[in-house]
């Protein structure tokens, strides 16, 4: 007894067309993938560091872009980058719908790909169906073989392309030639290949359906303004629905008269979409929002010389026959968000310091009592150069009377560019000129650069034990 | 009897008991038999690579590749593969890597370590285990010590010298703290006196008669110039403490506010003596764990 536990996926056979929004999606494609596939090959000049323009340098745990360089300790800008994407995602599904799944997601552009392979080697939608329904025969294997030989190529090109960029692009590509490259090298691309194969050849529409959880939640960003692909059931059903452009349904005027909308169900808007859904059939969960069915029906509609746009980007309120409003509430505060978000970001890169100076008070003991009677205090001070330059510095204090500062060296100190260093300060000050048990002073650290100096300001504290300042004692 | 139950739609085992008593077969999920076949194989495969099966007093040694290490005592050992050869490995690995360093420290001088920030930064955060495996239990994980008990490190008075040389003797040697109990020598007021004399070298205010009748004490009868010297600043060479500055080991000076609270805290000083030591390190550290321990305790604040 066999009981079916899950639905059993149709094959789906998308037919080409050509159109507008084919040719955006194609050059949003070339786009995308010129990016992602280039970019770890374009080379930067730095004055240290790798000449890899995007790199990824996780052992090193500095991320480099372009000119920017990405410290560990900067990680909260991945906070905000994603809450800038989260921001954006909400702002422009609200507006026109699901154009990220149609346009951008990489599941679509991926299947678009692993589609154009299918087509090339294995024909026309009709062609498909005919070698699909065909029984097993040498020449059916040999196309199908193809087919996932080509697959295979793309989705291992797609997963060295992703880990070349954690690595120096060149050199990683030859070691994984040699095998010498890290395992986890090896480990990525395999991962990322499999994935690619397995999701854009194999699983497809699926992915969308029934694993995306942005699929399944972007309905509650919907409202009556958002912009959809919409089918005009008025114009395209009539009064007695669709019907064939029979004998005497080949006019416009005549379809009019018998009651017979628009539509003369050719089916194309169905062959062409790749989740295998109806248009005419309403809003449906399945719809990525492609347009590719927008782009059939305007073909058809185009030859039979009827008006365009049967099937068209539209809204709910405008099929009400009103106006579609775009600059709602809604829009307004996510708009008003995304660009806070933004600025928030871009300021905080902006004005990031490039010497940081950290000092840490040594708490094991807080304080000492030295034998002339001081009272000395431990810190632990360090300095990151994160320019790309050698750094000459002086650490100095500032706001606590008459203290005096001992490190190890008194000379001016250098630091090679990328490089940290940490020593130790002591402070010693005599208790009568504490004003408190904790005193605020600031520690500075003066650059001298050839033409200018430039200040770094780090607040700490010095602390007396009670029973030592003056004031208190008898 | 139970003809209710009988699901004719749901398959049988086909057995009966009891006349009506059948029991229905309701497979396993494909993916649950088939996961339970993969842990079937794993442990197969685990039986044959991994030590496994006791036989007898032994047990199988599976076929993973041996493991050959060099103890810290210089021995190799090769065994069969498990968990404990396999981390006495990985710290024969990580010795390998510190070597290096540990041979230039062991090379340079104090000043060099100093000088150089790597060597000076291996030294330190190797020394800071060092020292709370082994020194902080009495010194306290800083170095400040215990008043009454042990001394503080941070601060820059030392008993017996603050050079790297003397820290390190003092590591290496260990040392003994000895000051004879004057308790049943001296009368109470003589202590009394002498104890009003101990305080004002460090600057208290103090009675100025009784204070002259004990500064006679302390450079006289009492005899207590031999040790700490005839200006009370104490020898490093015998480990005798300096009574002129604001610095107090055993007596707790500091706690106290009233006059009568250091002298009581001093005179108890001079009644019981002192008696401490510290122990010996040499062998039990290497000579490149005391110089860097040295390192380390000369910077925390004190050194000279």
């Amino acid at each position: 007894m066999t009981e079916q536990f899950y639905q059993q996926r149709i094959p789906i056979f998308p037919r080409s067309v050509s159109g507008r929004f084919r040719t955006l999606k194609y050059s949003i494609l070339a786009l995308a993938y010129g990016v992602y596939f280039l970019l770890p090959w374009l080379r930067w000049e730095r004055a240290t560091g790798p000449n890899q323009a995007v790199y990824f340098d996780i052992l090193g745990r500095k991320f480099y872009l372009f000119d920017l360089v990405v410290y560990a300790q900067d990680i909260f800008w991945l906070a905000g980058l994603l809450v800038i994407a989260a921001l954006l995602l909400f702002f422009v599904t609200g507006i026109a719908g699901r154009v990220f799944c149609g346009y951008f997601c990489f599941q679509t552009l991926w299947t678009e790909v692993f589609m154009l392979v299918e087509r090339l080697v294995q024909g026309e939608r009709t062609a498909r169906i005919k070698l699909y329904n065909a029984p097993w025969s040498p020449a059916k294997a040999l196309r199908m073989g193809t087919t996932w030989l080509l697959w295979l190529l793309v989705a291992l090109l797609t997963g060295l392309s992703f880990t070349l960029y954690w690595g120096d692009a060149p050199i990683l590509v030859s070691q994984m030639l040699h095998g010498e490259a890290p395992f986890p090298a090896y480990a990525t691309t395999l991962f990322l290949t499999a994935t690619t194969f397995v999701m854009a050849g194999l699983a497809r529409e699926q992915v969308c359906t029934y694993m995306c959880p942005y699929a399944r939640f972007q309905a509650v960003m919907f409202d009556p303004d958002t912009l959809i692909v919409a089918y005009d059931e008025r114009r395209g059903e009539g009064e007695n629905g669709r019907s064939k452009p029979g004998r005497d349904l080949l006019k416009r005027e005549d379809r009019t008269a018998a009651g017979h909308g628009d539509c003369i169900d050719c089916g194309y808007c169905v062959q062409v979409c790749p989740t295998g859904i109806d248009i005419r059939n309403g809003m449906q969960y399945q719809c990525i929002s492609c347009a590719l069915c927008i782009d059939a029906c305007n073909t058809i509609m185009d030859s039979i010389h009827y008006p365009r746009n049967l099937i068209s980007y539209t809204s709910e309120r405008a099929q009400e026959g009103k106006k579609t409003r775009i600059w709602k509430p809604k829009t307004l505060g996510y708009g008003v968000f995304l660009l806070a978000a933004m600025v928030l970001l871009i300021w905080s890169v902006v004005s990031r310091s490039l010497v940081e100076l950290n000092v840490q008070q040594i708490r094991q003991p807080l304080a000492v009592l030295l034998s002339n009677g001081d009272v000395q205090n431990r810190y632990e001070v360090k300095v990151n150069n994160k320019t790309e330059h050698t750094l000459h510095f002086n650490l100095h204090i500032e706001g606590l009377a008459k203290a005096d500062m001992e490190t190890e060296s008194k000379e001016e100190r250098v630091l090679a560019p990328e490089r940290s260093i940490s020593f130790p300060v002591w402070i010693r000050q005599t208790p009568v000129n504490a004003i408190a048990v904790q005193q605020h002073f600031q520690f500075i650290l003066e650059l001298s650069e050839s033409d200018d100096t430039m200040r770094v300001v780090r607040e700490s504290i010095f602390y007396t034990p009670e029973q030592y300042l003056v004031s208190k004692q008898p | 009897m139970s003809k209710e139950n009988t699901k004719p739609t749901v398959q049988t085992t086909g057995h009966a008991w009891d006349g009506d008593l059948q029991e229905f077969n309701n497979p396993l999920p494909n993916w649950w038999l088939w996961s339970f076949y993969a842990t079937v194989v794993f442990a197969v495969i685990y039986w044959v690579l991994y030590p496994a099966w006791p036989v007898g007093r032994n047990y199988t040694k599976g076929v993973m590749n041996d493991i050959t290490y060099t103890t810290s005592a210089g021995k190799t050992v090769t065994t069969h593969w498990n968990t404990r050869a396999a981390l006495m490995q990985d710290l024969q690995a990580a010795r390998e890597r510190q070597k290096p360093y540990l041979d230039q420290i062991s090379k340079a001088s104090y000043n060099e370590i100093a000088k150089d920030p790597e060597k000076s930064a291996f030294a330190y955060s190797m020394a800071k285990v060092l020292f709370a495996d082994n020194c902080a239990a009495c010194h306290q994980t800083g170095g400040a010590g215990v008043i009454g008990l042990y001394p503080n490190l941070a601060d820059d008075d030392w008993l017996w010298g603050g050079k790297v040389e003397n820290i390190e003797a003092t590591i290496r040697g260990g040392r003994k703290g000895m000051m004879p109990a004057f308790g049943k020598r001296l009368s109470e007021t003589e202590m009394d006196d002498l104890s009003e004399h101990v305080l004002s070298l460090s600057g208290n205010k103090v009675d100025a008669a009784k204070e002259l009748r004990g500064k006679a004490l302390f450079e006289g009868s009492a005899g207590c110039f031999a040790c700490h010297g005839k200006d009370a600043k104490g020898q490093a060479s015998m480990g005798s403490a300096n009574l002129t500055d604001s610095i107090w080991t055993i007596a707790n000076v500091p706690g106290q506010t009233t006059l009568e609270g250091k002298k009581a805290e001093v005179k108890k000083v001079i009644f019981n003596g002192i008696s401490r030591e510290m122990p010996t390190w040499k062998g039990r550290l290497s000579d490149t764990e005391i110089k860097m321990l040295t390192f380390y305790v000369h910077e925390l604040g004190g050194g000279k």
